[in-house]
Formats: structure tokens, C-alpha cells, sequence
């Protein structure tokens, strides 16, 4: 495949079988790899999508400031989008990340503000918050409120998936902004009868839901659970379990959410076989392994790893 | 037996710095409706006149309740259910 330039190569991930990990028979599990995307991950579909619509807006114009709340991947792709544009990208981080979602955005030239690791990603959307009002030349792409984070799924991964399987049953994938899950779930509801679209939520330790109280509680704007089957909280033990499952039994490395993800799909799967109902089941490996290496997550036993996870966001 | 309730670091104050409880009803509603009776308050704090309270989030064996019918959801011993604050990903 021969393409003018990097980021002419986004998407067109591949969609591989799970022969191990599926149940078998009738029932089968397809991991789509978005981790073969140019930063690694599944978010440089949304950041570039969401640079070029404020571009044809016009609010992006040469020498701008974009300005992002981010756990990691979303500031990655956008910084490296932002570099090639000739951008300045400021990210608002939670300071409870992986050291390499740091070490990446640094690379790509982004500057880092953190925002305090009690109440995770909702500090750093008030922080950013604040600072869009404070600079108003500073453009926020805001990925929880922006539609062009869900089109990107709508028009790229969905159709992606289906053309590559149109006897697509299910649909997992992580849910944080919830823009793959609008997106791809719209765009599968409208050509796939009874689809079912199954979220994955990160369960963090309780450092992470340390709000002061519970109107500060955050939903997306792009959130419209109508979209969803059904919902599933999925904590560190079980994601990490599905994380080693996943290397160990079919050789892929994938990031921790990933394993939340499976851990959903392997739900829907059993529940399939009980069924005695034919199932092929997506789900989505939203990054590799690689920028959680330092957390420990692959080595020593479960428990281990449950416990250096304690208060960070892996997802 | 009974169902378990795990409580969020913020409701703590209403079970006595519990992070778990417990309580018996049919459904979701009939269970806080007798948490309450020993944590007067906290059924409040989960439940406005609409329902379950925007930001509060409850999973019954990991599944949200809005996808299992909300306040009618029926529980039943060996449950465990799950009460956390909406927090944002990505």
C-alpha cells in the first residue's frame, strides 16, 4: 500500500479473527486493530477529523494555539496533526497518565499542563475549561462535545467493519468520550437489523471518583445512550487479566483498555453460546501495549499489576 | 445471604465510612428504599423525583441499571451492586 503522505494512511485498520480466544462454532470474536494507525492509536481517526473541521470553519488558521483536555492518546494524535499543520498544541493531562503518554506528547511538541489526579479526566476538562476562557484565541477541539469525534467513526470505522464483515452481530469497544461507540454504533444500527453496540467503561480505583461532590460528576455531550445495548464496568483485574489473555493466546500486545473491551466481548460471547445464537463479535484494540509498559501492567503476577494500576488511568 | 453495595469515598459519610453495605428488596428501588431506612439520606442522594440522579452511575454485577430498567430492575440475593460518580474517559 503506497500512500502521499502519513496521514493519508489513517485507517483502513485491519479486522483479525480470535481463533483461541473465540468460543468457537457459531460464535466468533474479531479484534479491529487500531493500534496500526500513524501515533498508535484508535484516536488519531477523531483528531484528525476534528482539526479538519475547524479548519473548512475557518477557527483553525495558521500559527493557532490548540488547546485539548486529554488522558494521552487524543493529545498524541493531535499533536502530531498539530506539528505537520503548524499548530501550537497546549494538552491539559491528568497527572496520574503513563510516563510515555508524556515522553510522546513532548516528542510531538506539545506542551503539558497537568491537571491534580483526584477526579481524573473530569479536573482536566474543568482545567481546560478555565484556560479556553482565559485565552480566547486558543481553539479547544473539546473531543466530549465534538461531533466531528463521532463522524469520523460513523464515516471511516463503521463502514470499515462492516465491509469487512457484514455478518457483524455485536460491537464492543471502550467507552471515554464515547464518540467510537456513537459513531460506529449510528452508522451499524442503520445497516445491521438488531446490532447490538456494547460499551466497555474503565472502573478505576476510587482515587479517580474523589469528587467533592456528585454534581461534578461529567457526561459527555456526544453521549446519547439510545445508541448503546447495554453497558459494562470493567475494573483493572479484569482488564488486566484480558490484556495477558490476549498476548498470551493470540500474540496480540495491546493497551489496557483493550482488555476491558475483550472482557465485554467475551460477556456477549458467552451469553451467545447459552443462546445457542450465532454471534460475530468487534471489538476494538483502541492502542498497543507499548505506552503502559512502564505501569508494570505485564509483568509479576495479577495482583501485582492490580496494584501498581491503583489511582492511574489506563484507559 | 444479601446484596452487596459499594459505596463511592463521597457517600461514605452517610454509611458511616462503610465502602460496603448491605440490603435486601426485589428491585433496584425497594433496595435503596431499605439502605435508606438504616442510612437515612442516602436514597437522595441516588434518586431525584426523575429517577436515578444524573451523574450517579449504578451497576448491578458490573451492568449499568439504565440498560436493565433503571429503579425496576430486579436484584436478588448474591448481587452485587455498584454505585459510582460519572467520570469523564478519553
Amino acid at each position: 500500500m503506497r500512500f502521499d503522505s502519513l496521514l493519508d494512511s489513517l485507517g483502513r485498520t485491519p479486522l483479525v479473527g480470535l481463533p483461541r480466544l473465540s468460543p468457537g462454532g457459531d460464535v466468533r470474536l474479531w479484534a479491529k486493530l487500531e493500534d496500526r494507525n500513524p501515533t498508535g492509536s484508535v484516536k488519531d481517526r477523531p483528531a484528525f477529523y476534528m482539526i479538519e473541521k475547524a479548519e473548512k470553519d475557518g477557527l483553525l488558521t495558521p500559527g493557532c494555539t490548540i488547546l485539548e483536555p486529554t488522558s494521552g492518546n487524543t493529545g498524541i494524535s493531535l499533536a502530531m496533526v498539530a506539528k505537520l499543520r503548524g499548530y501550537r498544541m497546549v494538552c491539559v493531562m491528568p497527572e496520574n497518565t503513563s510516563a510515555e503518554r508524556r515522553q510522546l506528547l513532548e516528542m510531538w511538541g506539545a506542551e503539558i499542563i497537568s491537571s491534580p489526579a483526584a477526579g481524573g479526566s473530569n479536573e482536566a476538562v474543568r482545567v481546560a475549561k478555565r484556560l479556553a476562557a482565559e485565552n480566547p484565541s486558543w481553539v479547544m477541539l473539546y473531543q466530549y462535545g465534538n461531533e466531528a469525534n463521532a463522524l469520523a467513526h460513523y464515516e471511516t470505522t463503521g463502514p470499515e467493519i462492516l465491509a469487512d464483515l457484514p455478518t457483524v452481530t455485536h460491537f464492543v469497544a471502550g467507552l471515554g468520550t464515547t464518540g467510537t461507540l456513537m459513531g460506529v454504533g449510528r452508522y451499524l444500527r442503520e445497516q445491521v437489523p438488531d446490532v447490538k453496540i456494547v460499551a466497555a467503561e474503565p472502573r478505576y480505583g476510587e482515587l479517580v471518583y474523589g469528587l467533592r461532590n456528585i454534581d461534578e460528576g461529567f457526561i459527555p455531550e456526544l453521549y446519547d445512550d439510545s445508541v448503546l445495548t447495554t453497558r459494562f464496568s470493567v475494573g483493572s483485574k479484569d482488564a488486566l487479566r484480558r490484556t495477558r489473555e490476549l498476548l498470551e493466546q493470540e500474540g496480540i500486545f495491546a493497551g489496557i483498555s483493550t482488555g476491558g473491551a475483550l472482557h465485554a466481548a467475551l460477556g456477549m460471547a458467552r451469553k451467545a453460546v447459552a443462546a445457542g445464537e450465532r454471534a460475530d463479535i468487534v471489538f476494538v484494540v483502541a492502542d498497543g501495549g507499548w505506552k503502559y509498559l512502564s505501569t508494570g501492567a505485564y509483568g509479576g503476577t495479577l495482583e501485582e499489576a492490580e496494584a501498581r494500576l491503583e489511582g492511574q488511568l489506563w484507559a | 445471604m444479601a446484596i452487596e453495595v459499594r459505596i463511592p469515598t463521597i457517600l461514605r459519610n452517610l454509611t458511616d465510612g462503610q465502602k460496603a453495605v448491605e440490603g435486601k428488596g426485589g428491585t433496584l428501588d425497594e433496595l435503596f428504599g431499605d439502605l435508606d431506612a438504616r442510612h437515612p439520606g442516602l436514597r437522595d442522594r441516588l434518586v431525584d423525583d426523575k429517577g436515578l440522579r444524573k451523574f450517579v452511575n449504578v451497576y448491578l454485577n458490573d451492568e449499568d441499571v439504565r440498560f436493565l430498567g433503571g429503579l425496576t430492575a430486579e436484584v436478588s440475593d448474591g448481587d452485587s451492586v455498584t454505585i459510582l460518580p460519572a467520570v469523564a474517559g478519553g
